[in-house]
């Protein structure tokens, strides 16, 4: 049951020296209630590809090829490129909402919270009166931990971690279906940043919507989603449960990432990076993109880029998947 | 509101070092009044016509500090002292004729040309990228251009050469200056083309400040995410992202409001508008500092009563003011 599907989606930079990649052939599912975690590195694509999806890319930056759809609780399907610009308006929130990066810059800073809530309920709930605009604000707030009369404050006078929670009870406002998260914790402390997660966790519980979680955190990914994706350099190069990424990474990319943070348990081990800088997407080094840093790189990963196939993590009924040339396609065949 | 008091306790503070200022600086220049009138009648005077005049202008020989007490009563009972050039009219009145026909005029001009300059430079940066971007270099090219030479060009056409319109005074000379429409509409009449000149000359930096600052503002998140919750674009232009744009073009507004008083100079001039600027110039023209003292005075008292009113709009405005600091 996938409420978002995206085909070979590619968005590209228009520049005078030519389109810039910025997302290539990315197909991705995202299923009912799921916490799908989309990770990567700064520049991967995966904001670009978040954006693509609520349609809030601007220019240079523009929707090549592919497409997304969305399947709504009924069972009829949207066009989500398609739409028009009224139709487009009316998905928006009520359909996808978008919890953005810092809380700090996507609040309004000369409005109060209840009023950047009550102004959606405004548009899409215009029957709605004064009156349960303002209930709904007020439940949406607590809802999410904010006591009532902070309704009336302005985003300068809330916490770092107040301000998040403001804006998924923003998001929440009318019960969306998919909640993209661009990096909804970067910002914050360790602690606050769990609670924020739980909640996220709790409301999903209650809610139902699925949630796709973009961060370049992976240690957090592991912990939250149900699944993640792997971006490197605009591609998807993984996908699969967290559990099964965690204990049999495939891509040497993910691989890499994984043995990138210590553990606080379990025997110690060298903390091995990734060597090398991320690409520059204006010149991709030919064949796989990754080859120039991965330590296992043959001669064939110089000139064939490798397509996202099903890997060994789906034969185990999940539906794993890698784009690696090694073993066959395979991908790397080690433990984390 | 601690806020508010201690900007009124700084204005106040300022308003008292202009008021001394404007005591101190004619009073520590060589010669007085009485010596300028005296070599203009080429020093044909009787010693005791120069001694009455000295005490028409209320020259003493008193201390300075005495002096500086008896200017401070005198200026709270208004009393600014004797016009040269119109003597012997009361500073005070020259001003209270000549500042409402400034004040009207100039001030009606500038807010015009604020609402439509700060509309456009919105719309400008909201469809960028469109027509509207070819206002841009016409902006630009105005923003270089004088006041005084749109004036004389508004003057030669409209006035001189299709004659729609009169080139000086502020009414007619057959209307009887009173409150009937048909004054009103001969004050409106002859207003038209130096208030046209005024917002033309001025209205390309509004348009240019407000653009500016605007499409920074569109690139922020909340404009972005605002776009995403589905609200309607004019929603999203005006309240999420002009209403935030307009912040710091408040200050420069204020400003400008500051600098009504003191009348749009050329302006006036050039359309003989009996406005506070061509009394200026008068002053100026016949060396008369008790006017030109006055006339400063109150320039600088409405910069910073203008000053006060955009801290007064930017506390209303931007609720980050409203912080106490602790």
């Amino acid at each position: 049951m996938n409420v978002l599907e995206i085909r070979d989606l590619g968005v590209d930079y228009l520049s005078q020296s030519g389109a810039v990649h910025a997302v290539a052939d990315v197909s991705l599912d995202l299923r009912r209630g799921e916490i799908l975690g989309l990770a990567g590195e700064s520049g991967s694509g995966k904001s670009t590809l978040a954006n693509a999806v609520a349609r809030l890319l601007r220019p240079p930056a523009a929707i090549t090829s592919g497409s997304v759809v969305y399947h709504r609780q009924d069972g009829t399907a949207v066009d989500v490129l398609a739409l028009k610009r009224d139709e487009l308006r009316a998905f928006r929130w009520k359909e996808l909402a978008v919890v953005f990066q810092s809380a700090m810059n996507s609040l309004n800073p000369v409005s109060t919270v209840g009023a950047q809530i009550e102004d959606v309920l405004r548009i899409h709930a215009p029957k709605m009166s004064r009156n349960d605009r303002s209930e709904r604000a007020v439940e949406l707030l607590q809802r999410v931990g904010i006591s009532a009369d902070r309704r009336r404050s302005y985003p300068h006078e809330l916490s770092g971690g107040m301000r998040q929670r403001a804006a998924i009870a923003i998001a929440l406002a009318l019960n969306p279906e998919v909640i993209i998260m661009d990096e909804p914790t970067t910002a914050l402390d360790v602690v606050v940043q769990r609670d924020i997660l739980h909640e996220i966790r709790a409301l999903r519980e209650e809610y139902g919507f699925a949630v796709v979680f973009i961060t370049h955190d992976l240690s957090l990914l592991m912990e939250i989603s149900d699944r993640i994706a792997i971006m490197y350099a605009g591609r998807v190069v993984e996908t699969g449960t967290a559990e099964a990424l965690h204990r049999t990474p495939r891509h040497p990319y993910t691989l890499g990432l994984l043995r990138s943070f210590p553990r606080l348990h379990g025997p110690r081990e060298e903390l091995l990076g990734i060597p090398g800088t991320p690409p520059d997407l204006r010149s991709l080094p030919p064949g796989c993109a990754f080859h120039p840093r991965c330590g296992r790189a043959v001669e064939e990963c110089s000139t064939r880029l490798p397509l996202l196939t099903r890997g060994p993590n789906g034969s185990d009924g999940s539906d794993g998947e890698v784009a690696c040339l090694l073993n066959g396609g395979r991908g790397v065949e080690e433990t984390s | 509101m601690r806020f508010l008091a201690r900007r009124l306790g700084f204005y106040l503070l300022t308003a008292w070092a202009a008021i001394t200022l404007n005591f101190l600086i004619p009073r520590l220049m060589p010669g007085d009044p009485v010596e300028l009138l005296v070599a203009r009648m080429k020093g044909n005077v009787e010693p005791e016509a120069i001694d009455a005049m000295r005490r028409a202008f209320g020259i003493s020989d008193a201390s300075l500090w005495q002096q500086y007490l008896d200017y401070l009563g005198n200026l709270a009972r208004g009393e600014l002292g004797r016009s040269i050039t119109f003597f012997p009219t009361e500073v005070s009145t020259v001003i209270a004729d000549s500042l409402p026909w400034t004040v009207g005029l100039v001030g009606v001009a500038t807010l015009i040309s604020y609402l439509i300059g700060t509309s456009l430079g919105v719309l400008m940066a909201w469809r960028r990228g469109t027509w509207l971007d070819g206002v841009l270099p016409a902006a630009t090219f105005m923003h270089a251009v004088p006041y005084f030479w749109v004036a004389l060009a508004l003057v030669f056409v409209f006035g001189v050469t299709l004659q729609w319109f009169p080139v000086s005074r502020a009414y007619g000379l057959d209307v009887m200056p009173g409150m009937t429409g048909e004054f009103a509409a001969s004050v409106l009449y002859h207003a038209a083309l130096p208030a046209v000149t005024i917002v033309i000359a001025s209205m390309a930096d509004r348009i240019l400040g407000m653009r500016n600052v605007m499409v920074t503002t569109l690139g922020e998140d909340y404009v972005v995410m605002a776009e995403a919750k589905g609200l309607t674009s004019r929603r999203v232009m005006w309240a999420y992202a002009a209403r935030n744009a307009i912040l710091p073009n408040i200050t420069s507004f204020a400003l400008s409001l500051g600098f009504v008083v003191g009348g749009s100079v050329l302006t006036e001039i050039v359309f003989s508008y009996p406005g506070i600027g061509s009394m200026l110039l008068k002053g100026v023209e016949n060396e008369d500092f008790p006017l030109m003292q006055g006339i400063f005075l109150v320039i600088s008292l409405a910069v910073l009563v203008a000053n006060f009113l955009a801290d007064l709009a930017y506390v209303v405005l931007d609720p980050r003011t409203r912080q106490e600091s602790e």
